[in-house]
């Protein structure tokens, strides 16, 4: 079945059977390939997209459930004010090591940032803990959410 | 479909010798040496790396995968620092596998930088000679007249200056220095290493660009899930294969027959379709019932029976025997008897096993994320009955390694179902087939007997470890060395092994061996400090200060370890810190990978008994030169989270299987319980060495030593249990 989406601000259409989940549409279908797929289940947030500036597990929402929803995926994250400032943070404290998670935790933060924009180390705990590093870069992804809301520590 | 996702860079000899040829100008840098690591696989080197621009550009070739250790910016550095030119003009790329020009090219064993710190500062400083015969030629005078700065060559006489873009071509023509002959730059001198540099990809990583195997994506094709069974190398007795090919979107089902060895081709059944969904419905589709196997009957229960019964056996192969460990112990003031564990952990790479292959002209074109293409290659050319030759390797960017991707299960897996489905195939793993068929780091038990004198001197050591394996053969990576810390710091050591078999696949786990050996030597000198009435801190010196002959691992100095202990302590104010209740510090130290690593943790317990690790102090000797301090402390803080990540999960295995499955089974660290890091260098008088993994070993026996010091609990097996640590 065909679905008209709007991703990143384009408009695009899918034809996927409904309970296929924006993650593979996203990836297979519509060629972005920054949102990854690590679980499948809601587990480790490296599928971490926007619907309407709201993070979502894009391996567990399946198209059907899009609507007309707007979906921004780590391609569009330098368009947004906040993610531009957040991307930046993490290229100047180059954040990553293998980067597969960064997708994720990048647009997770910059949801956070957009509704909160001075977060406390418990407002970030709570907005991020869905995210899981497998490097551990957790000292770095603390520290750049801090610099891009502008508490240099 | 049309586009192309081609993430490899394919910066192949072959194409350098086109643009050479074709007159882009570009010097192209062309060595012959065999280095340490090339000499042991016999092959003639033709080492090729840095291409400079007309323009000034440099092109650097990094050989070795990049799995997030940032060798990918490390390496190219080494060159960029002596060919004498600025990092704002570098480029690099990723080399494909192409051992005759690039030697073993390899992500393990925390090795690139010891091996590659020599030979690549040459490679580069042999560039920057050639570029100034250039000069000399052009300008009829001597090669000892002239200097560089960065990007240019100077005459200071006549105070003629030219580019490298300007003498590129010139200086391609020039014969290739020896590389003895050439003298390096002295440390003060540098510009690039040691400076804080962002890893080249890290634009493309924040902006989502195609980078990472899983990323490939290639004309016409197609996409491929692959159910094998969850006994390891158990075979398919009977499968719908009609129910797969009845799912929409998928073109192709079939069985692989494949083999017993457990790091090839295992059987199983391949479905092949247009979108990974398809596929992978497809798959969930197949009811397949798989053969009865003989490790069926294995489970995680099994194997602590039968350690216990071989640990009552007191047998065992001796490794090791000095002194007298028995007479020792008989005349120890005190004794400490103690069965130590450690169960099977996962690799859980986050990008879960994937490769994309093509077979096309007789010739197998793979695309993989792995640690080690070539062993892969030669995989897949004995596999698939090719020739070694027609099986060509492309790396990508790994979503991280921790040694599951030195072993190429996925690629041989690719490769097959490819060539059966007569079109490019993208084979995508879920998590749950990622975490079933990995390749483990090995479980392990320990009994340790050990004494100290009245002045609470170490005075035996009985370590008997019962581990996995059959005959002779030890599991892959379920060995010790008799040269492990503290032999040879001992007069009255003993090391007995026992094995049992295993149906299991197990296999190097970032710090292999250390990871778990570290936790047990050092929370066992920790028992007997405590027995001794001996601060923590003052037993690991006292133990150092026994000038051994050598260690493990090419010889451990206790000098130099015994600096980071000191240091460890003093930053984390060790025996002056006010504590609360349930609060404790717990020091460690291991030598692993050539690195000199002692952590403090300071734990807080509640009384729950849920351990939150409040901060770790790191001091560290890896020699006189941080190469790129950016990747060094992310390195470390992962490291060390990595570590204290791995206390808390297992995998188990019952009936043979694996019992976990995904991360909510097989938890890892979250952002919540990361500690705070703080990390101190001693720089000492030698040649630097790698950081992939140094800095994990020493963090789990300084976390469970820090419980101790909290409860007065000691955690002899891991993961960690919470109703063991809760209060009263
Ligand atoms: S892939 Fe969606 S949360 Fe892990
Ligand atoms: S950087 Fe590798 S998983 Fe986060």
């Amino acid at each position: 079945m065909a679905y008209q989406l709007n991703v990143n601000g384009k408009a695009m259409t899918a034809d996927v059977d409904p309970d296929t989940p924006l993650l593979w549409v996203l990836r297979d279908t519509l060629g972005l390939v920054g949102t990854k797929f690590g679980c499948g289940i809601a587990q480790c947030g490296a599928c971490t997209v926007h619907a309407d500036g709201a993070p979502i597990r894009a391996c567990m929402t399946p198209i059907e459930a899009i609507g007309d929803a707007k979906i921004t995926t780590i391609e569009g994250a330098s368009a947004l004010e906040v993610g531009a400032r957040v991307q930046k943070a993490w290229s100047e404290l180059d954040v990553a090591q293998c980067g597969y998670c960064q997708p994720g935790q990048i647009m997770s933060a910059t949801a956070l940032l957009t509704q909160n924009p001075s977060p406390t180390d418990d407002d970030i705990d709570a907005a991020m803990a869905g995210n899981i590093c497998r490097c551990a870069t957790y000292v770095r992804i603390r520290a750049a959410i801090k610099r891009a809301a502008g508490q240099e520590a | 479909m049309g586009i192309v996702q081609n993430i490899t860079e394919g910066f192949s000899p072959s194409r350098r010798a086109v643009l050479a040829g074709g007159g882009a100008g570009g010097l192209i840098l062309a060595f012959s040496f065999a280095g340490k690591g090339a000499a042991a696989d016999g092959l003639a080197k033709l080492n090729a790396y840095v291409q400079i621009a007309p323009d000034g550009i440099v092109t650097i070739v990094s050989k070795n995968p990049e799995i997030g250790q940032g060798i990918k910016t490390s390496l190219p550095m080494l060159i960029a620092e002596e060919l004498d030119v600025d990092w704002a003009n570098v480029r690099t790329v990723q080399a494909g596998n192409d051992p005759v020009a690039y030697g073993r090219q390899f992500a393990g064993g925390s090795m690139a930088t010891p091996l590659h710190w020599d030979q690549l500062r040459q490679v580069g400083a042999a560039g920057r000679a050639m570029l100034i015969s250039a000069a000399a030629a052009d300008w009829g005078v001597e090669v000892a007249s002239l200097t560089t700065e960065p990007g240019v060559v100077v005459h200071a006489a006549s105070r003629r200056r030219a580019t490298y873009g300007a003498l590129t071509a010139k200086a391609a023509a020039q014969t290739a220095p020896e590389l003895s002959s050439l003298k390096l730059k002295d440390a003060s001198a540098y510009r690039i290493i040691g400076q804080p540099i962002p890893q080249v990809d890290t634009a493309a990583i924040v902006t989502g660009q195609p980078l990472f195997g899983i990323d490939m994506r290639l004309p016409g094709m197609l996409y491929a899930a692959y159910a094998k069974a969850p006994v390891f190398a158990a075979k398919v007795a009977s499968v719908d294969l009609s129910a797969a090919q009845g799912v929409k979107g998928v073109r192709k089902a079939f069985v692989v027959e494949g083999g017993t060895e457990l790091d090839g081709l295992l059987p199983g059944v391949a479905v092949v379709a247009d979108s990974w969904w398809a596929a992978n419905k497809g798959r969930q589709a197949l009811n397949i019932q798989w053969t009865d196997h003989p490790t069926s009957s294995q489970s995680t229960e099994g194997y602590a029976g039968q350690a216990r019964s071989l640990k009552a056996a007191k047998g065992g192969k001796t490794l090791r025997s000095d002194g007298d460990v028995e007479a020792a112990l008989a005349a120890s003031a005190k004794t400490v008897e103690a069965d130590y564990f450690y169960p099977f952990l996962s690799h859980a790479t986050l990008e879960p096993q994937n490769c994309t292959a093509h077979f096309h002209d007789g010739k197998m074109e793979i695309w993989a994320p792995t640690q080690l293409p070539e062993p892969g290659r030669q995989l897949v050319a004995k596999t698939l009955g090719l020739a070694p030759e027609n099986v060509i390797v492309h790396m990508t960017r790994c979503g991280g390694g921790f040694g599951r991707r030195l072993m190429n299960d996925y690629m041989v897996e690719a490769a097959w179902i490819a060539r059966e489905a007569g079109a490019p195939v993208k084979l995508v793993w879920t998590r749950e087939d990622d975490m079933r068929h990995d390749f483990y780091r090995p479980a392990g038990f320990h009994h340790f007997r050990g004494g100290v004198d009245a002045s609470g001197n170490i005075t035996a050591w009985a370590d008997h470890f019962v581990t996995f394996g059959e005959g002779e053969a030890t599991a892959r990576s379920a060995g010790m060395a008799p040269t492990e810390f503290p032999a040879q710091f001992l007069d009255n050591y003993k090391l007995d092994v026992s094995m049992m078999p295993l149906g299991v696949p197990t296999g190097p786990l970032r710090a292999p061996g250390s990871n778990a050996i570290a936790f047990v030597v050092q929370s066992f000198i920790d028992e007997l400090a405590h027995a001794g009435g001996v601060d923590p801190v003052e037993m690991r010196l006292r133990l150092l200060s026994k000038t051994a002959a050598a260690g493990g691992q090419g010889g451990l100095n206790a000098e130099r370890m015994a600096g980071v202990v000191r240091l460890a302590a003093e930053k984390a104010g060790w025996g002056k810190t006010t504590l609360g209740p349930r609060q404790g510090q717990g020091i460690a130290f291991h030598y692993s990978h050539l690195g000199y690593f002692a952590e403090v943790a300071q734990v807080a317990v509640t009384e729950d008994g849920t351990v939150k690790v409040e901060k770790v102090w790191i001091a560290a000797d890896v020699g006189r030169q941080i190469i790129n301090p950016l990747g060094a402390l992310n390195q470390i803080e992962g490291s060390v989270i990595d570590g204290i990540s791995e206390m808390y999960g297992q995998i188990t295995i019952k009936d043979g299987q694996v019992e976990q499955a995904n991360f909510d089974t097989f938890p890892l660290l979250r952002i919540p319980d990361a500690p705070v890091i703080e990390t101190h260098f001693i720089k000492s008088d030698n040649p630097p060495t790698g950081l992939g993994e140094p800095a994990l070993p020493p963090v789990v026996p300084a976390v469970t030593n820090a419980i101790f010091a909290a409860t007065g609990k000691r955690v002899r097996s891991l993961p960690l249990n919470a109703s063991e640590l809760a209060a009263g």
